[in-house]
C-alpha cells in the first residue's frame, strides 16, 4: 500500500517537532534533574520573540537575525537566568520540589509573554517559517523547505548530543552534577558553572523547537505549545527520561502514528479526528501505566544531601496547646464576623465574588487531601470538580432529583473516577504520577468534555439552587451562608481524616513509602483512598459551583474548570500551605479576590488583572523550594516562635541536640 | 618543625540552627597523619566537610599551606590539592567506573594524561579494570572504596581527608584499605582520618584529636585505648 507509506512519511516532520521538544525535556532532566513542565512555555517565549521580530508592523527583521536573537541569544539567556535565580538553589532538592517550581513557571511564563505591551493585543497569526513553506516535491513526496529544515535540525541534534554525552568531558560533568553537585565539586569541577551551562543548552533547545514549531499552527497561542508538550512528554517517558535516541524515535513514531490515523481512517469521521487528538494523551497515559522501568531516581540520590540544612518539616510542627485553642477560637470568631460583615456590608457583586471564593476554598480542600496529606502531586483536580458539576447538572435535568442529593451523587461519581485515576499511582510515584494526572486532565478537556455523554447537550443545563428545610437558597445571602456551612463541614472532615489513623498513615507515606510498606500498610490502598476522597471533595465542590452559577455546560466549564485553571489551583494551594485548612481557604479566597480587588478597587483592566494574578500565583510556587510547608504555615510558625520566645518557653521542637550526623543520615 | 599544611583556628560550623562544632583548633603537618576521633555525633564529619569547603564555617579560619581557604568554593579547594572521600558512598553511582576515575583526573590533568592515569589505576586494582564499563553503583562497598582510593593513589593530593573509611566494610577489606593509605602516605600525602573505630586509625596516625559534643576534648600524641575510652565515655 504505497498510500500508507506516503501518509507515514508525511508524519515525519511533525514527528521531528515532537522529537525536538522531547529531546529537550530529556536533556533538561539528564543535566539538571528537573522534569521541566515549563519547557513548552520556554519554547513559547522564543516563538513569540521570533514572531515579534519578524512581524512587519513591529520590527520586520529578516530571518537570520531574528533566529539568532530569539534562539541563540534569548533562549540560553532565559535558561541562564532560571538557573541563577532558581534551579541553582534546588540542585539537591527532591524531584517533586523541582516539578512544583517548573509548574509555577508553566503558569506564569505564558502570562508574562502575553501581556499586551510585550506581544501586542491583536490576534497573532503564526510567524513565517525559517525556510520557505511553499510545497516542493522530493522523491515524489509533498513537503516544504521548512519541513526539511526541521527534520535536518532534529537529526543533527540527536547526533550532536550523542557526541556531547559520549565523547566530551562536559557531558560527563553534566551527568555528574545531576547525581551530586557536591561530589562533583570535590572532584575539582565548578558545579555551578556546569549547571548553568546545562540550563543554557537545554533552553537553547526549547528556543529552537519553539521557532521551528510556531509556523505549523494557524495562530500563535500558548495552549498549542502546551499540547505539543504533552506529545513530547509521551516521547520523553518512552525514553524513560534518559535516552535521547529513544526520545527521538518516540517523537517520530508519534508523528507518524498521527499522520497515519488522519490519512488511513476515513476523513470527516469522528473516529479519525477524535483518534488523532487522543493519540498523544492515550500514549502518555498508556506508557505511564505499562512501560517498565519508570523510576524516580536511578542513583538513589545525592550522598552528600545532608550537607544542606534539613528543610523545614512539612507536617511535624508541634504547636503549644494555647496556640491551638487560640487558633480555633479566633477562626470561629473570624468566621462569625466574616459572615455578618458579608451579609450586612457587601453588595451583590462582592457577595458573588466571596461566595465563589468560599466554593473554591472547598474545592481546594481536595488538594489538601491528595497533595498535602498523601504527598501525591495531582494535576487533575479541576477535572474531578467538573465531573461533579456535570453529573449534578445532568442528574437534575434528567431525573429532577433534589440538587443536594445530586451533588452527593456527583461527588460519588467523581470519587469513583478518582479511584480509577489512582490506578497508575499503585505503580508510580513522584513525577510520573504527576504526569499521569496531567495527561488525564488534558485528555479530559480535549476528548471527554466535547462528548455529550460527559458534558450533556450543547446548551447550558439549568441547575436550581437548593431548597432545604423550607429555606430557598435562591437568595444569594442565604446561599453564601450555606456554602460557608458546607465549607466548615468539609474542613472538619478533612481535619478528622488528617488527625485520624488514615491521616497518620498518609503522612507517613508522604515521608517514606518504603517505611509505610514495612509497617504492613498497603501504599496502593492509601493512594486510592486519598485520590477517591480528594475527588469526592472536588466533585462536591463542582456541584456546588454548578448550583451557584444556576447552570452547567461547556461555557461554565470553560470559565471555571479548564485544566489550566486546575494547574493554577494546585500551584496556589501548594504555595500557601497544602497541609492545612487555612492554606486552602486563603487560596480559595485569594484566587477570586485578588483579581477583583485589582480590577474593581485599583482600576486595572480585566485582562491585565487576570494575567497579573496568574503571574503572581505562578511565581509564588518559586517559594516552595524554601518553604515546602507553605507560606501561611511558615508565617504561623514564625509567629509562634516569636510569641514563645517572649513567653520564655522554647517551642517543643527547638533544636537543642547537637547532632550533626543525624541530618546527613536521616535522609535517604 | 615546618609550618603546618592544614590549620584550623577557632572554627565554628553547623547546619541551619544546629551548631555542630564549636571553637575547634586542629593542625596537620605536611606529610603527617592526624586521626580525628570521637563518639557518634561529635562533629567529626562536619570538621571534614569544613576542610573541603562543603560546609562554610560560621566563625574561625581554615588555612591550607599558609593561605586562608575557608569561604572558597569546594572546587577551588579541591584544585589546591585537598581530596575528600566523604562518608558512606563516595562514588558516582550513575557513572561508570571509568567515568568516575576520569572526572577528577581530566579536570586536573587533561584528557590524555587522565587516560594514562586511569590505566595505572587498573594496573593497581585489576578488579576495577574488569569492571570499567560497569556503573559504580553496582560495585560492592569494598570495590567502591577501592575506586575512590585508586583515584587518590594515581594522583596523590597534598592532603587527603577520609571520612569513616571502615564504615560498612568487611574486616579483611579494612586491613587492605589501610595498607593502601600507608602507601598514599609514602607518596607524600598528608592524612586527616575521621574514624569511630579507634584501633584502625591509631595504627597509622602520629597524633590524634578527640572531639566531644562539637568541642576538642583532647589533642596531642595517641593515647592508650583505656584512656581514650575514658574520654569517649565522658561524653555527655
Amino acid at each position: 500500500m504505497p498510500d500508507v507509506v506516503e501518509y507515514a512519511i508525511r508524519g515525519v516532520p511533525m514527528g521531528c517537532v515532537f522529537a525536538l521538544v522531547a529531546i529537550g525535556i530529556v536533556l533538561t532532566y539528564k543535566t539538571s534533574g528537573v522534569l521541566n513542565l515549563a519547557f513548552g512555555a520556554q519554547a513559547y517565549v522564543s516563538a513569540a520573540l521570533y514572531y515579534t521580530l519578524r512581524d512587519p508592523d513591529r520590527f520586520g527583521w529578516p530571518m537570520v537575525p531574528a533566529v539568532v536573537v530569539s534562539v541563540l541569544i534569548a533562549a540560553p539567556a532565559l535558561g541562564w537566568f532560571l538557573d541563577r535565580a532558581l534551579y541553582r538553589h534546588l540542585r539537591t532538592a527532591p524531584p517533586v520540589a523541582k516539578l512544583v517550581v517548573s509548574l509555577g513557571l508553566l503558569v506564569a511564563i505564558p502570562q508574562i509573554v502575553n501581556l499586551d505591551f510585550l506581544l501586542g493585543s491583536q490576534a497573532k497569526l503564526a510567524p513565517p517559517g525559517v525556510a520557505s513553506e511553499d510545497p516542493i516535491y522530493v522523491a515524489g513526496i509533498n513537503t516544504s523547505a521548512n519541513e526539511i529544515v526541521t527534520v535536518v535540525v532534529a537529526v543533527l541534534s540527536v547526533l550532536g548530543l550523542g557526541l556531547l554525552f559520549r565523547r566530551t568531558n562536559l557531558g560527563l560533568q553534566m551527568r555528574a552534577v545531576v547525581e551530586s553537585p557536591r561530589m562533583t565539586q570535590l572532584a575539582g569541577v565548578n558545579a555551578d558553572r556546569v549547571g548553568s551551562f546545562a540550563w543554557m543548552l537545554s533552553s537553547l533547545f526549547a528556543g529552537l523547537a519553539g521557532v521551528l514549531v510556531a509556523p505549523l499552527f494557524a495562530q500563535l497561542t500558548d495552549l498549542d505549545f502546551f499540547g505539543l508538550l504533552i506529545a513530547a512528554l509521551a516521547a520523553a517517558v518512552f525514553a524513560r527520561l534518559v535516552s535521547i535516541p529513544m526520545a527521538f524515535a518516540g517523537g517520530i513514531a508519534l508523528g507518524v502514528g498521527q499522520a497515519l490515523a488522519a490519512g488511513v481512517l476515513p476523513a470527516d469521521n469522528v473516529l479519525s479526528t477524535g483518534f488523532r487528538s487522543v493519540l498523544p494523551f492515550a500514549v502518555l497515559f498508556g506508557l505511564l501505566l505499562f512501560w517498565p522501568g519508570l523510576r524516580d531516581h536511578a542513583g538513589g540520590g545525592d550522598p552528600l544531601a545532608g550537607v544542606d540544612p534539613p528543610p523545614p518539616s512539612p507536617g511535624g510542627f508541634v504547636r503549644p496547646r494555647w496556640m491551638t485553642v487560640l487558633n480555633r477560637s479566633l477562626a470561629g470568631a473570624g468566621l462569625v464576623v466574616f459572615v455578618v460583615a458579608t451579609l450586612a456590608v457587601f453588595d451583590e457583586f462582592w457577595l458573588r465574588v466571596i461566595t465563589q471564593g468560599i466554593i473554591l476554598s472547598l474545592i481546594f480542600l481536595s488538594v489538601t487531601v491528595v497533595v498535602g496529606l498523601a504527598g501525591q502531586i495531582s494535576l487533575c483536580q479541576a477535572a474531578f470538580a467538573a465531573v461533579g458539576a456535570f453529573a449534578t447538572a445532568q442528574l437534575v435535568d434528567k431525573t429532577g432529583m433534589s440538587v443536594l442529593v445530586a451533588m452527593v451523587v456527583g461527588a460519588a461519581v467523581a470519587a469513583a473516577l478518582g479511584a480509577l485515576i489512582a490506578l497508575p499511582a499503585l505503580r508510580l510515584s513522584g513525577i510520573y504520577l504527576a504526569l499521569a494526572t496531567l495527561a488525564f486532565a488534558v485528555m479530559f478537556e480535549n476528548v471527554l468534555v466535547p462528548l455529550e455523554a460527559v458534558s450533556g447537550p450543547t446548551r447550558q443545563l439549568k441547575v436550581p439552587r437548593p431548597l432545604l428545610a423550607g429555606i430557598d437558597f435562591a437568595n444569594n445571602r442565604a446561599f453564601l451562608l450555606l456554602c460557608t456551612a458546607l465549607l466548615a463541614l468539609v474542613a472538619g472532615i478533612v481535619l478528622l481524616i488528617r488527625n485520624g489513623t488514615t491521616g497518620r498513615a498518609l503522612t507517613a507515606m508522604r515521608s517514606s513509602e518504603l517505611g509505610v510498606a514495612s509497617l504492613g500498610l498497603s501504599t496502593g490502598r492509601l493512594k486510592v483512598i486519598a485520590f477517591a476522597v480528594s475527588a469526592a471533595i472536588a466533585g462536591f465542590g463542582g456541584g456546588l459551583m454548578a448550583t451557584f452559577e444556576r447552570q452547567m455546560g461547556r461555557q461554565v466549564y470553560q470559565a471555571n474548570f479548564t485544566f489550566f485553571v486546575g494547574l493554577v489551583w494546585v500551584v496556589l494551594v501548594i504555595t500557601l500551605g497544602a497541609r492545612t485548612v487555612p492554606g486552602a481557604v486563603t487560596g480559595g479566597l485569594s484566587f477570586v479576590l485578588f483579581r477583583q480587588i485589582l480590577e474593581k478597587v485599583l482600576g486595572v483592566s480585566a485582562t491585565l488583572a487576570g494575567s497579573v494574578s496568574f503571574i503572581l500565583f505562578g511565581l509564588g510556587a518559586l517559594t516552595y523550594a524554601k518553604h515546602p510547608e507553605g507560606i501561611v504555615e511558615a508565617q504561623t510558625q514564625r509567629f509562634v516562635r516569636l510569641v514563645s520566645r517572649r513567653r520564655a518557653h522554647p517551642p517543643d521542637d527547638a533544636p537543642t541536640a547537637v547532632d550533626p550526623v543525624a541530618p546527613a543520615e536521616a535522609r535517604p | 618543625m615546618s609550618a603546618p599544611l592544614l590549620e584550623l583556628a577557632g572554627v565554628h560550623a553547623g547546619y541551619g540552627p544546629f551548631k555542630a562544632v564549636v571553637d575547634v583548633d586542629l593542625t596537620v603537618p605536611a606529610g603527617g597523619a592526624v586521626a580525628l576521633l570521637g563518639p557518634n555525633g561529635a562533629g567529626k564529619t562536619t570538621v571534614a566537610r569544613v576542610v573541603s569547603g562543603l560546609v562554610r564555617p560560621t566563625a574561625g579560619t581554615v588555612a591550607f599551606d599558609g593561605e586562608v581557604i575557608s569561604g572558597l568554593p569546594a572546587h577551588e579547594i579541591a584544585r589546591r590539592g585537598v581530596a575528600h572521600a566523604p562518608e558512606g558512598r563516595s562514588v558516582f553511582a550513575t557513572l561508570s567506573v571509568e567515568e568516575n576515575l576520569a572526572l577528577p583526573l581530566r579536570q586536573a590533568h587533561g584528557t590524555a594524561r587522565a587516560a594514562e592515569l586511569t590505566d595505572q589505576a587498573y594496573a593497581m586494582f585489576p578488579r576495577l579494570g574488569e569492571r570499567r564499563a560497569q556503573l559504580a553503583g553496582s560495585l560492592s562497598g569494598g570495590e567502591q572504596r577501592q575506586l575512590s582510593l585508586a583515584r587518590v593513589l594515581v594522583d596523590p593530593p597534598r592532603l587527603l581527608v577520609v571520612d569513616e573509611l571502615s564504615l560498612g566494610l568487611a574486616p579483611v577489606i579494612i586491613g587492605e584499605v589501610y595498607q593502601r593509605l600507608a602507601e598514599i602516605r609514602r607518596l607524600g600525602t598528608a592524612l586527616l582520618l575521621v574514624e569511630q573505630y579507634v584501633e584502625h586509625a591509631l595504627g597509622i596516625a602520629e597524633s590524634i584529636v578527640v572531639l566531644r559534643a562539637g568541642e576538642v576534648a583532647y589533642a596531642g600524641a595517641p593515647l592508650p585505648t583505656d584512656e581514650l575510652s575514658q574520654l569517649f565515655l565522658a561524653a555527655g
